[in-house]
């Protein structure tokens, strides 16, 4: 069953709730772009591979990436979440 | 390997000690109420490190030393779940909080309908996988106390012996310490977070150790490796995708995960800080594991463990201290996981299984007393013990080795048959408890036979023939090449099947079925939780929560006996739903329903628990009123209000209509009345001014004077009927009431009526007009007359005839005036009785007082006239109260 569409939802948003719907929007998807990006070795084998050192150097590079988007992510979520909007937006549940 | 045993024996004993401590302060303060640091989102997040086991802690470095990078799958899973929380475990942990539950099982079971099946599946799934994953940390201790005794000193089987007893001991000390209704366990959690900076503090401490201390710095850690067996990176693209799906799936179905990030949360805000904290932890658990794999396999002779690496190089370089550290942080692993896994298992078996199977056992009972708390910890205490023995024993079985340590991920994938019926039921209202019991079961079945009996080892149960031949030689069934699939790394193999079929089966079985009301309601709940709740910040155990109330009612009483109280008192209260307002009525209520199963004084601890004080708002309500019984209930409140709107509306056409009929009545009655006037005044008018005249003779005289007479007489009886009507309709009239005959009464009506000669044949029934009655008879033979004149004047048949006949009905009596002329046209019926009503011609004179004047009378007798359809005429009944001596005594004096 499709989310129905809130009947209540309006078209367009002031600009601080349209800047958080697409930081939820990143938040979901960067679990999408870090299983790429760790997938991604997988195409270096079709000629020939790589050495263990630049494999580890290029995950762990990945890893701390991930890490730094993540805090600042929830960071400002919780933030936005914490000031004043209690409710969450018709769009939050994915 | 000079360290003594007794050294590191006591070392491990002030450990366990200090743990102990920490666990009791922690319990101590939580009790007190000043959670303080124990709620923090840093104990939070070390607490999700039971994630990294033994098996990772010493494990990794194995791995690592034998395949390379593949070992940071493992970790690569999880944070790429955390990292999400948003999409996922957001969802996770505030259904989780809404619904108060208690394991992975009972969240299963709570989203499909609170199935008691689905239940006892999923707990006996987490117990299959978890076994032997707990013989493994069994395991992994006694090997590392080998490494410092050489094996020599105390034999491996009873360490193992010792280590599952104090933990069972732990465990149920502080995990079944109370009946917690938020299931939290401060006192564990805290203990495992400082276990969790022991585990981090020991493999940083090895791993810089080894990177500056042996190898002389990162640069030539790379040229190590470069130069190491594993300077290749040797990957098995299949193992790649399919072990980082798996451990991103175990994350979030094994038990004791689910256990500390669902059921333990208390905030959930704490996740946002793990979403990045998290995966820091698991990048510092794993950064220096490829280092320590070069250099113990640089350092350490051939053929040496490489999963006691970890501990063999500090030991190699004569790091005692070190390597006591490292043992700690491994003891630290294998503590900490066995502890939560067996407080969940113990959660799951006690309220999926035993729960159901005592309370239906109690059901019988004529007494149903008990202490159902009692019952509860007992289980957990017994559960809890029986699963550690278990996995003791499985570790004897199994004889420990290798292939013990290939359990980790057997146990992964095994677990990982949760997550179709877990993510179909958070995300998709149409996911059935037929599909998730379907797909459990496939996934379960083919795990079992496609990986976890050929896994424990060749030849234990499966024959080695078997498994390359298949059953009965029939090749498509073997285990590890199903429908002919071959060659694949049996994981992968296993995992595309399993996994595969179970999460077909479960959407193809779901699309099909049409699930229970109750499982519409929770599948509702669980999908949009976040329209209905608000988040919380933590639990408030002292707010007396209806919802609450209704849970706990359920898991006492049986969800439905729950329901009925629940929505009995909710009507009472005026209100729709299942959800009342709590009133301290409705609390004693409640607790005395609970103590009839129960017992009193459990049925007060458990509403105390809840019910402290402070009120229910209407967003609580709201939250959980279900959206469709809302819509329901706001449509039929619509069709009734326009149901009646339409009645109002019939109502208010049908008094339109006979307004205007009666407003065409008085103008005709108006033209008739002044007709009426004219004609005597006119008559008495001409006369007189004839008698003026002279030359009359005295007869003309008489005569004229005898039609002025009469004319003056019309007049008069036209006037008094007016008056009558008017006195009766104001109530000023003074009955006579006596007790008459009725045969009298239509006696004399008869005989008046018919005196002027109208020809109009009565019948009557005398014998049955022999009734008694108390009544003004002069006033009842005024009706009666009224009603023979009528219908000598109206019946329009060639031989008139008029039947009366008495019915007793009742307390009172009817009796009939029937003719057997045209009758009276249906649309005139509403309006015979009303005043100046003619029935439309004037051929007959008469001012249309008549009926009005008989229904005032007959009202006043305490009767009622009414016209009588379709008896083939004209048809009156008059229907009389049967001799009520004094009855109207008080009409005679309004």
């Amino acid at each position: 069953m499709p989310p129905d569409p809130p009947r209540d939802a309006p078209l367009f948003l002031a600009r601080a709730t349209y800047r958080r719907r697409r930081l939820m929007d990143a938040a979901r998807l960067l679990p999408v772009v870090g299983a790429v990006l760790f997938l991604l070795p997988m195409l270096w084998f079709v000629s020939g591979g790589t050495r263990t050192a630049v494999g580890g150097l290029y995950l762990f590079a990945i890893w701390t990436g991930l890490i730094v988007i993540a805090a600042i992510l929830s960071r400002v979520l919780v933030r936005g979440e914490a000031g004043g909007r209690g409710r969450d937006g018709p769009d939050a549940a994915p | 390997m000079t360290l003594s045993f007794n050294l590191l024996l006591a070392a491990c004993l002030a450990y366990s000690a200090l743990l102990f401590i920490v666990a009791f302060a922690a319990e101590k303060r939580a009790r007190a109420g000043r959670l303080g640091i124990l709620r923090s989102p840093l104990v939070y997040t070390l607490s999700l490190s039971i994630y990294c086991t033994a098996w990772t802690f010493y494990g990794a470095v194995g791995y690592a030393a034998r395949s390379g990078l593949e070992f940071v799958t493992i970790y690569l899973g999880p944070t790429l779940v955390i990292v999400g929380w948003w999409a996922m475990l957001r969802k996770l942990v505030r259904i989780g909080r809404a619904q108060r539950i208690t394991s992975i099982a009972d969240l299963i079971s709570s989203r499909y309908g609170k199935s008691t099946a689905l239940g006892v599946l999923v707990t006996l799934l987490a117990v299959i996988g978890t076994t032997p994953y707990i013989a493994l940390q069994l395991q992994s201790v006694t090997l590392s106390f080998s490494v410092f005794t050489d094996g020599g000193v105390g034999d491996e089987t009873s360490t193992g012996l010792w280590v599952a007893a104090g933990l069972a001991l732990f465990t149920i000390l502080f995990g079944t310490r109370n009946l917690d209704v938020n299931e939290h366990h401060h006192g564990i959690v805290t203990a495992i977070a400082v276990e969790a900076v022991v585990k981090l503090v020991a493999i940083l401490a090895v791993g810089a150790f080894v990177v500056w201390g042996v190898a002389g710095g990162p640069t030539a850690v790379f040229a190590l490796i470069d130069a190491s067996p594993i300077a290749q990176w040797q990957m098995q693209q299949g193992r790649w995708v399919t072990l980082l799906l798996l451990a991103a799936t175990a994350f979030v179905c094994l038990p004791r995960m689910f256990q500390v990030m669902v059921v333990e949360n208390t905030d959930e805000t704490h996740l946002a800080t793990a979403a990045w904290a998290f995966p820091l932890y698991l990048l510092a658990m794993s950064l220096f594991v490829v280092p320590i794999a070069v250099v113990g396999l640089a350092v350490l002779p051939a053929g040496s463990n490489p999963d006691l690496f970890v501990l063999n190089v500090p030991l190699a370089f004569d790091k005692e201290w070190l390597a006591m550290l490292v043992f700690l942080g491994g003891f630290s692993s294998a503590t900490s996981m066995v502890i939560v896994a067996a407080i969940a298992l113990s959660t799951m078996v006690s309220n999926n299984i035993v729960m159901p199977i005592w309370l239906n056992a109690r059901r019988g009972d004529a007494t149903l007393s008990g202490d159902v708390r009692n019952v509860v910890l007992r289980a957990r205490r017994l559960s809890i013990a029986g699963v550690l023995a278990l996995g003791y024993l499985y570790y004897r079985l199994s004889g420990g080795g290798g292939a013990l340590a290939a359990i980790g991920l057997i146990a992964f994938l095994g677990v990982a048959q949760v997550m179709p019926a877990l993510v179909g039921g958070l995300f998709w209202r149409g996911a059935t408890r037929n599909g998730a019991a379907a797909g459990l079961i496939v996934g379960f079945v083919i795990w079992i036979y496609a990986l976890f009996l050929p896994g424990i080892g060749t030849g234990t149960v499966m024959s080695a023939q078997f498994l390359a031949d298949g059953p009965f030689d029939i090749g498509w069934l073997r285990p590890r090449a199903l429908f002919g699939i071959d060659g694949l790394d049996p994981l992968v193999h296993a995992t595309l099947w399993s996994l595969g079929l179970n999460a077909s089966v479960f959407v193809v079985v779901s699309l099909l079925g049409f699930p229970g009301p109750l499982e519409r309601l929770q599948g509702s709940e669980f999908v949009n939780v976040f329209r209905f709740s608000t988040a919380h910040k933590g639990r408030s155990p002292t707010t007396a929560e209806a919802e609450d109330l209704l849970m706990m009612a359920q898991r006492i009483l049986g969800a439905r006996e729950a329901q009925a109280l629940f929505q009995a008192t909710a009507a009472r209260q005026g209100k729709d739903g299942y959800l009342p307002d709590v009133t301290s009525d409705f609390l004693e209520r409640l607790e005395r329903e609970m103590a009839g199963s129960v017992g009193a004084a459990t049925a007060h601890a458990m509403l105390g628990q809840i019910a402290g004080s402070g009120a229910v708002s209407v967003a609580d309500l709201m939250r959980v009123a279900d959206e469709s019984a809302q819509m329901m209930e706001h449509s039929i409140q619509l069709e009734a209000k326009s149901e009646e709107l339409g009645r109002t509306a019939r109502q208010l056409r049908e008094a339109n209509e006979k307004l205007t009929a009666i407003s065409i009545q008085k103008d005709a009655f108006l033209s008739q009345i002044s007709h009426e006037l004219r004609t005597p005044m006119t008559s008495i008018r001409a006369f007189s001014e004839i008698l003026r005249e002279a030359g009359m003779d005295r007869e003309t005289r008489d005569r004229y004077a005898g039609i002025i007479h009469d004319e003056a007489l019309r007049l008069t009886r036209l006037l008094d009927d007016l008056l009558d009507l008017s006195v009766l309709e104001n109530g000023q009239i003074n009955l006579h009431e006596t007790d008459v005959e009725l045969t009298d009464v239509i006696d004399r009506a008869c005989t008046a009526a018919l005196s002027d000669g109208a020809r109009l044949t009565i019948r009557r029934v005398v014998a049955d007009e022999r009734l008694m009655l108390h009544t003004d008879a002069d006033r009842l033979t005024q009706v009666f007359i009224n009603i023979i004149a009528n219908a000598a004047k109206y019946c329009d048949a060639p031989s008139p005839e008029l039947r009366i006949t008495v019915s007793a009905c009742g307390d009172g009596i009817n009796v009939d005036f029937i003719d057997n002329g045209g009758g009276i046209p249906m649309a005139q019926h509403a309006v015979i009785f009303e005043k100046f009503s003619r029935l439309g011609q004037t051929r007959i004179a008469g001012a249309g007082l008549g009926l009005a004047i008989c229904r005032e009378i007959v009202a006043r007798l305490g009767g009622q006239i009414s016209y009588l359809p379709g008896q083939g005429g004209a048809a009156f009944r008059v229907n009389l109260p049967q001799a009520r001596f004094g009855a109207h005594a008080v009409a005679s004096v309004a």
